[in-house]
């Protein structure tokens, strides 16, 4: 098959974007975690706070992706290298499904065990992170898993700004208008999307409390 | 029933408290003796389980003291003050994700025993509560209703509190394991003389265990009485539970199966 050879004879650089991908992916993904989930976990003990919060995410996720690339780029720092940039707009599209899953995941432990543990002198974080984080890993992890999956498709769109990744191939391809180089970009966008499904999926139901 | 001279281990001065423009609880005025099981009784909304809510601080008053121990509880850091005082609510409340060992060494791993006095201090509850020694490692799921109640108290009592607070405990119980548990209850309390604070709606139950009874409606407090009085009271809401006590029967004899 001509794709495969095609990646073959470019096996280094398909790697290095590959690399880069994951890279774009990774930190945006980390970073939106450690927004969101003490985001999700304050509107989740603050209710008339998540209104606002969950309508805010859910605006962004509105924003069409190449647009919103556009718009960062005459931010000053940000816009002066485009990973910076890329990073940031994967990290804002990642914030909805991990602020909403962890809101849901905390709000879902049974009120009975949070009075209990309450009642029995627990201070607030240790019943953070004893009972309600414990309890709720599993809703928050497949929020991370859908973040993920989005993400690994949405960088691919971030070589448009010169971001790098697998989207260079796909963008080369569709100027060459070259299947084999469209393909030698979303081949491995795809299976990274299918592997990080997959790892983060096995996380959760390891995690998944009894 | 105790000595009037004793000074009361809970006591609620003028308590009221109101939520959202409702009066949840009015004048409230109310002493329970070291050693004695104090029943709360009452309708749902009348009150009771705010009262209970309110030694431990799980809620605060609108206004008036309650004193635990001497001292008004809104001055004890509240960690504390929970740590000493037993819960055990209806829907138990067991941590799902915890095996019953780590659900009752909770407290007393986080006030940091050592691991080996936690698990003994655990094996000493369970025999307490009627549990067999290898329940220990299960997880809340894989128990009975009943099992998970005992498993419940066990948990209450890990740190031994002077104070037990029990919001309808067995309320959720079918009939038989009710009586099972209310007859260990008894028999708990003749060994170890906790301070109960103990919230029903079944007069039964409250003539069984209490030592004496609270009757509230309404947010207020009716009368406080021992069982033997309370059969024989005068007071109309008193009689009304009294004649509702034996209307299952009545209506059997009436139908002259009896």
């Amino acid at each position: 098959m001509n794709v495969f050879r095609f990646i073959m004879q470019n096996h280094g650089q398909v790697l290095e974007l590959t690399l880069e991908h994951l890279r774009l992916v990774g930190f945006s993904t980390l970073f939106a975690m450690l927004i969101g989930i003490p985001l999700g976990i304050g509107i989740a003990h603050r209710p008339r706070f998540n209104k606002p919060v969950l309508a805010s995410a859910n605006i962004i996720q509105t924003i069409p992706s190449l647009a919103l690339f556009g718009f960062l780029l005459p931010v000053p720092w940000l816009g002066e290298r485009a990973d910076r940039l890329a990073v940031l707009a994967l990290t804002l599209y990642a914030l909805l499904p991990i602020i909403r899953n962890t809101y849901t995941g905390i709000r879902g432990v049974d009120p009975a065990v949070v009075e209990a543990g309450r009642g029995m002198g627990l201070t607030e974080s240790q019943l953070l992170f004893q009972v309600e984080l414990p309890l709720a890993v599993s809703m928050i992890l497949s929020g991370v898993r859908v973040a993920v999956v989005i993400s690994v498709g949405l960088a691919t769109i971030a070589a448009a700004i010169g971001a790098g990744g697998l989207g260079e191939f796909i963008f080369r391809g569709l100027a060459m208008v070259d299947d084999r180089v469209i393909l030698a970009g979303a081949i491995p966008a795809a299976l990274l999307a299918l592997l990080a499904d997959f790892s983060v999926g096995w996380l959760e139901r390891r995690l998944q409390p009894r | 029933m105790p000595p009037a001279a004793a000074s009361p281990v809970i006591e609620f001065r003028d308590v009221s408290y109101r939520v959202s423009g409702t009066q949840v609880l009015s004048g409230f005025i109310l002493q329970v003796q070291r050693g004695e099981t104090l029943v709360l009784l009452g309708r749902s909304g009348s009150g009771k389980t705010t009262s209970l809510k309110l030694v431990n601080r799980l809620l605060s008053p609108t206004s008036g003291e309650i004193f635990v121990n001497g001292a008004p509880n809104g001055q004890a850091d509240v960690i504390q003050l929970r740590r000493s005082i037993g819960y055990v609510i209806q829907d138990v409340g067991l941590f799902p994700h915890f095996t019953v060992e780590r659900n009752i060494g909770l407290v007393p791993k986080i006030e940091g025993w050592p691991a080996d006095r936690i698990s003994a201090r655990v094996q000493e509850l369970l025999q307490k509560v009627g549990l067999a020694a290898d329940i220990a490692s299960r997880y809340p799921h894989q128990l009975s209703g009943g099992q998970r109640q005992r498993v419940g108290v066990a948990r209450a009592l890990a740190a031994d509190p002077e104070v037990l607070l029990m919001d309808e405990p067995f309320g959720a119980l079918d009939p038989l394991t009710r009586d099972e548990l209310q007859r260990e209850f008894l028999s708990l309390q003749q060994r170890l003389h906790k301070t109960v604070l103990f919230v029903t709606h079944d007069l039964r139950e409250a003539l069984r265990l209490g030592s004496r009874i609270a009757l509230m409606e309404a947010g207020r407090l009716v009368t406080v009485l021992a069982p033997a009085e309370f059969l024989r009271s005068q007071d109309p809401l008193a009689s009304a539970y009294v004649r509702a006590l034996g209307v299952g029967l009545e209506t059997v004899a009436d139908r002259g199966a009896l």
